[in-house]
């Protein structure tokens, strides 16, 4: 029933896609479904590329777990992605669109707990229903949307010094 | 850190060179959505996953090191990374109940993020 169906779930008060102004530097990473050999590669890239660009120490570890659970929701549930990286000049906003089952229920996956996973996933150490909820608490700005047989996309936006830009967090 | 290799015996698998870092507190999990979730920066892991998970958590989450418990050691992916990082991996034959004790009778406390 949800096949042809698109769900948004945005409940932070500012768009992502209309954070922060001009794109200093922008990178794509792929990531692969079901490649859990890999899986943490681009969180930990990112990362190094953020501390090279002398983003703040805090702001970097809490884009980097928000990637970190990211990727590995994506090796789990999905076929594959695209990690859209993109650094702007006060905060870097993260954009993953995967191709794949989709969500068929967004607030249902939301709440901390809920989860489809398999024992295998478990096994990893992941699958306990944190990962959509980390990634919004990590993030200053959040959003989901999902179409059920095509994919998922979530984006986040974090400042480098916490959510309006001018907090120290 | 090298202090925590006395109290519990640890081989040192790898990261001898940061062993001097010192430990910040103490997270002890088999979830890694738990210590990305819980943990605060500067903590040393403790736990018995031993995939290259526990490496690449340690590193998003600031972790200083990961102490491997129950005789568990890294799998080989996991032990590149760390060296590649420079993440000491620790590994002990006691259990995850009897190092959390050890450690916390000698003054670590646990890490929380709040």
């Amino acid at each position: 029933m949800h096949e042809d169906k698109s769900i948004t779930l945005r409940d932070e008060p500012a768009d992502p896609q209309a954070a922060g102004g001009e794109v200093l530097y922008r990178e794509m990473f792929r990531i692969a479904g079901n490649d859990f050999e890999h899986g943490g590669e681009a969180a930990t890239r990112v990362k190094a590329l953020l501390t090279q660009l002398g983003f703040p120490p805090e702001a970097i570890r809490r884009l980097s777990i928000a990637n970190f659970e990211a990727e590995m929701n994506v090796i789990m549930y999905a076929d594959e992605a695209q990690l859209e990286l993109a650094v702007l000049p006060d905060a870097v906003r993260v954009t993953i669109t995967d191709r794949g089952q989709g969500i068929p229920d967004i607030e249902w996956a939301m709440k901390e707990g809920n989860s489809t996973a398999t024992p295998e996933m478990r096994a990893r150490g992941f699958g306990a229903g944190l990962g959509l909820p980390n990634i919004k608490r990590n993030a200053d700005e959040f959003s989901i949307s999902s179409t059920v047989n095509v994919g998922t996309t979530v984006s986040y936006v974090v400042y480098a010094n916490g959510r309006s830009g001018g907090d120290a967090r | 850190m090298r202090a925590v290799v006395g109290l519990l015996d640890c081989e040192v698998v790898c990261g001898q060179e940061a062993l001097d870092t010192p430990v910040g507190a103490c997270f002890a999990a088999d979830l890694m959505s738990d210590v990305l979730a819980f943990s605060s920066p500067d903590a040393l892991l403790i736990t018995g996953l031993t995939s290259v998970q526990s490496v690449h958590t340690a590193h998003v989450a600031d972790c200083v090191g990961i102490l491997f418990v129950s005789g568990k050691r890294p799998s080989p992916e996991a032990l590149q990374l760390g060296r590649d990082m420079s993440i000491p991996l620790l590994s002990t034959a006691r259990s995850m109940f009897e190092a959390c004790g050890v450690l916390a009778e000698n003054g670590l406390t646990a890490s929380a993020r709040t």
